[in-house]
């Protein structure tokens, strides 16, 4: 175990999936457990919180999850994390937050619902999403942001699954999680998918993400508990998986 | 009629969506009535659709693209938009729609209906316009129609076959990348369903069929179960999050609830309205699952005045729906065929293979386009339960599965088709449970 690496101890990790009765459609468990099984290889206790959307959001974790959902749920899931001060004050602690498609929305400014128009997200980034014209529906590779590091190197490509009809524009204060080079990420024509900015990051791949991307998994968890080398797990399949998502569609 | 049960014609590709043309004419001979619209009533533009159709699913029977009554039922409904309405004009029909269990529904309503007399059905799970067409035109005579639907089509197909019942079973996640939202599929359902005159059999223990039923004036409840639930948090009419209590559940913010039901499935036996327990134990499709698809097949079939004893020994019959659930031997090994499509088909079916003694389970997963290419719903999965058994994975996506089986803690080796898996395993029993293009590929592979 690398230095900086908690011993197992009293204080656990605390992972929080945020509204899974809303926002999990696209098997979006498989981040929180991803998370989950690399936070114990690195040692954490593991403690995981699953908020239901009639339940309050805990400020006290450590990394926090928001999946993806339809026009619907979205909206409903807005209304709700509107009126809780949970996730925002997390956040301006430096709280840990991925955030994948719809979820990834309501990070930023505004987004579009098809009933009621422009409504505003809960603003932990900037970016601003809107409807597109067509669904950007199968794989997708993004070379990953070379500002991003996990052990000294980057995180290599993303490889993930979408299916959405936003458009997202990034504002000053944020990066790309990728740079397309196959699919669509932030709407069709984008060029990029997701953002990141401080401890936040957001992205329309699901797949879920982090099965496809263990590297991004312990970005993340480095985010947490400040180790930024690589879990100490076996990478093979994961590897083996990556491989063979990249070369299905040529990259 | 005898009650033997009907041999279904095997063979053919693995193409999604099958016909057999001569399950339906089983009972030719039998002496039955003519009580759908004789062949010499159909209007002439009808007769040609009807020949059209048979020349060409001939065809393409001949050319080896499955059993062809899919093509042959699509040429036909394009010379005669209304043929559907036409070659069910006359008969009593039956609808079944769910996202699981309405291929073995359609099966076991259509076995308990054979008491009455001839049933024609779309018996393989050819479950669009085009197929039911092409089953409909293969018996003209049968009295009763019993027709699985898919989800997408169940309110057309309601306009076209004014049906005399409706089997509602269940909605959750299915293939989302080309499929709607469940809860739109729900509203599809409601709407197109609203002022039916069909009586409407559904399960109260699932939320959005409830909602979904809910503007139809007759509707027989049956407390079928409801394993997998996450997609029925949410109130589908509100938004609310839904409250349960043992089998009750209620919204918090408006006033669904769980409806009370007259039939329900109540362990190894199904209770009547009248409160008669009638055994499900001799059923030979195994499972929670099929005892719910029972209990509910009997409401359907009381609904003609056959009764639940009487309709559960024919169910007892079965013993193979389209392939799923028969053991067949292959390599010295005895595989049990298994299909599951969605997370709650996964439940259900792990359900099956629990408790059995620690033999082998092979899991075959494929992302094709039937099946769906995004392979996320795996992680929805709770693959924890194969915790214990020795687990072999093949499919086109087995690389996806080994990570997801290497998170849940689960041993596990890859192969890369059934033979390599099957050199690596024991003699004896081993359980298969497949996605739907995997699970074509295993049965024409093995002979079933």
């Amino acid at each position: 175990m690398s230095q900086g690496r908690p011993a197992p101890g009293p204080s656990a990790l605390r992972i929080v999936w945020i509204y899974p009765d809303l926002l999990s459609t696209y098997g979006d468990q498989g981040n929180a457990l991803i998370l989950e099984y690399r936070a114990a290889a690195r040692g954490h206790r593991v403690e995981r919180v699953d908020v239901r959307s009639d339940q309050a959001v805990p400020e006290q974790g450590d990394i926090y999850l928001i999946g993806g959902g339809e026009d619907r749920p979205q909206r409903l899931a807005a209304e709700r994390l509107r009126r809780d001060p949970g996730l925002t004050r997390a956040a301006g602690r430096g709280a840990a937050v991925l955030a994948v498609c719809a979820g990834f929305q309501l990070m930023g400014h505004t987004f579009y619902d098809e009933q009621e128009g422009v409504l505003p997200g809960l603003g932990l980034i900037d970016v601003t999403s809107h409807r597109g014209s067509v669904r950007c529906v199968g794989e997708v590779v993004a070379d990953s942001d070379p500002q991003l590091a996990v052990g000294g190197a980057g995180l290599g490509p993303l490889t993930g699954f979408e299916n959405h009809m936003g458009t997202t524009l990034l504002g000053q204060g944020v990066r790309p999680l990728g740079t397309v080079r196959v699919g669509n990420g932030n709407g069709a024509g984008a060029g990029t998918d997701g953002a990141h900015a401080g401890t936040i990051a957001g992205t329309y791949l699901h797949g879920p993400v982090l099965a496809r991307n263990p590297a991004l998994a312990d970005l993340i968890l480095s985010w947490a508990d400040g180790d930024s080398a690589p879990s100490p797990v076996d990478e093979r399949w994961h590897q083996r998986l990556r491989k063979e998502r990249l070369a299905a569609v040529g990259a | 009629m005898s009650a033997a049960p009907v041999a279904v014609r095997r063979g053919g590709g693995a193409e999604r969506h099958r016909v057999d043309t001569t399950v339906a004419s089983q009972d030719e001979g039998a002496g039955h009535g003519a009580a759908a619209q004789d062949p010499a009533d159909l209007p002439a533009r009808a007769k040609v659709a009807v020949a059209a159709g048979k020349v060409t699913g001939a065809v393409s029977r001949a050319a080896g693209r499955g059993s062809g009554g899919v093509i042959g039922g699509r040429v036909a409904l394009r010379l005669d938009p209304r043929l559907l309405a036409r070659l069910t004009a006359g008969r009593t029909c039956v609808l079944v729609s769910a996202t699981n269990g309405k291929t073995t529904t359609t099966r076991l309503i259509a076995e308990a209906l054979r008491a009455l007399g001839p049933v024609v059905s779309n018996a393989l799970g050819a479950n669009m316009p085009a197929g039911i067409t092409a089953a409909m035109a293969t018996d003209r005579d049968a009295r009763y129609a019993v027709i699985e639907v898919d989800e997408k089509y169940l309110p057309a197909v309601a306009t076209q076959t004014t049906p005399s019942a409706i089997a509602l079973l269940n909605l959750s996640r299915d293939q989302l990348d080309r499929a709607a939202e469940t809860r739109m599929l729900a509203q599809r359902w409601r709407d197109g369903l609203a002022g039916s005159s069909a009586t409407i059999v559904a399960n109260c223990d699932d939320p959005l069929v409830v909602w979904a039923a809910g503007q139809v004036e007759r509707v027989v409840w049956v407390a079928a179960g409801q394993a997998w639930q996450e997609d029925a948090w949410s109130c589908p009419r509100c938004g609310g999050v839904l409250q349960r209590t043992g089998q009750e559940w209620h919204c918090a913010a408006c006033d669904l609830r769980r409806p009370q039901p007259t039939w329900v499935l109540d362990g190894e036996a199904l209770r009547d309205p009248y409160g008669v327990r009638v055994p499900l134990g001799g059923l030979r499709l195994p499972g929670r699952a099929n005892r719910a698809n029972a209990t509910t097949a009997a409401a359907v079939a009381s609904l003609f005045g056959v009764d639940p004893h009487r309709a559960v020994a024919r169910m007892e019959q079965v013993a193979a729906v389209a392939g799923r659930y028969d053991t067949v031997s292959y390599r010295g090994r005895q595989l049990r065929l298994l299909l599951a499509k969605n997370p709650a088909g996964w439940l259900e079916t792990f359900d099956l293979v629990a408790g059995a003694d620690a033999h082998p389970v092979l899991l075959s997963v494929n992302a094709l386009g039937a099946d769906g290419t995004d392979t996320s719903w795996l992680w929805d999965v709770d693959y924890t339960r194969l915790r214990g058994r020795p687990v072999l994975v093949i499919g086109q996506r087995r690389l996806d599965l080994a990570v997801r089986l290497q998170v849940a803690g689960v041993d596990f080796t890859v192969h890369d088709d059934l033979d390599a898996a099957l050199a690596a395993a024991p003699e004896g029993l081993i359980d298969v449970i497949a996605n739907y293009t995997a699970f074509q590929q295993l049965r024409q592979k093995v002979g079933a």
